[in-house]
């Protein structure tokens, strides 16, 4: 049967939608990354969703019950890459997606999980001073 | 008003909702409707044809490529044989499902286009009609 790859990072997960969804589809990706947050232990999962070119309300309500069933099993979930216009049309159609965080793009969705989370960030980005001693930037 | 082109889609499974997503977005660049539009017409008419899959069975969507005084749009009606709707003004309303839904797909689906018009007889079928201009 066809299935999303679920990429496992660190303690995140990593889902990246493709393929416009069919609705069993969407329902098979709901289940599996309930599994695999629960097997891997994940404490955040993230959706990239750059690819879809509409989100109806099927797929919406899928995405709040990945983000509902991870916050149960103590992960956060958060949406990237949201096109503008599947941004609009979702408001329009009445979906807010209310419990569902949402960021630019995967970089942003990892550095807001990690914030959530309380995380330090290894990137050159974090305020810490560099190995020779001097600050960075 | 001239009809440019129509085609007609049969409904009967989950691929054929994935299917008229496609036809539709295919049309509507065709017709160089904005991105926002092709993707408000494409979600109006995904939820329209599951309605149809889920509480009807099955049924059809007919696509009509429009000019009216040069502008340009698209019509889609969506037919089946179903149960019909009982209670119309009921089930428009945002958060009403007999299903397991949220109860945004009619209410949502309205909001998307410029015209929308739904007819309804308990045991006979149900006939939605859509239309998004330039
Ligand atoms: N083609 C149809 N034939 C019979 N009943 C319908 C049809 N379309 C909609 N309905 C009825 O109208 C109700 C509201 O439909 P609507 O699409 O707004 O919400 P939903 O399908 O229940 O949930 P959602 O679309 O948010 O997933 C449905 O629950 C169903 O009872
Ligand atoms: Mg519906």
């Amino acid at each position: 049967m066809e299935r999303i790859p679920i990429l496992k990072m660190g303690e995140f997960v990593l889902v990246s939608i493709q393929v416009d969804m069919h609705d069993q589809l969407a329902m098979t990706l709901q289940d599996d990354l309930t599994a695999q947050i629960v097997r891997s232990r994940a404490k955040g999962v993230l959706i990239d969703i750059s690819a879809l070119e509409i989100v109806d309300s099927f797929i919406g309500r899928m995405l709040g019950n990945i983000a509902s069933m991870a916050r149960v099993l103590d992960a956060e979930t958060v949406v990237v890459g949201m096109r503008p216009a599947v941004a609009i049309t979702l408001v329009e159609l009445g979906m807010a997606l209310p419990g569902v965080k949402t960021a630019l793009n995967v970089e942003r969705g990892m550095e807001l999980l990690r914030a959530t989370l309380g995380t330090p960030v290894e990137t050159g980005r974090a305020p810490a001073e560099s190995p020779n001693g001097h600050p960075q930037n | 008003m001239g009809i440019l082109r129509t085609e007609k889609l049969a409904v009967d499974s989950a691929d054929d909702i994935v299917r008229v997503r496609q036809v539709v977005r295919a049309w509507a660049i065709e017709r160089r409707f904005s991105l926002v539009d092709q993707t408000k017409l494409v979600t109006a008419a995904s939820e329209l044809a599951r309605n149809m899959l889920l509480y009807a069975g099955g049924g059809t969507v007919e696509l009509e490529s429009l000019e009216e005084q040069g502008r340009h749009g698209l019509r889609l009606t969506f037919e089946d044989h179903g149960p019909g709707i009982a209670d119309i003004g009921l089930a428009m309303k945002d958060g009403y499902t007999t299903g397991s839904g949220l109860g945004l797909g009619l209410g949502g689906a309205k909001r998307l286009v410029n015209e929308f018009d739904i007819q309804s007889r308990p045991g006979v079928g149900t006939s939605i009609r859509i239309a998004r201009w330039r």
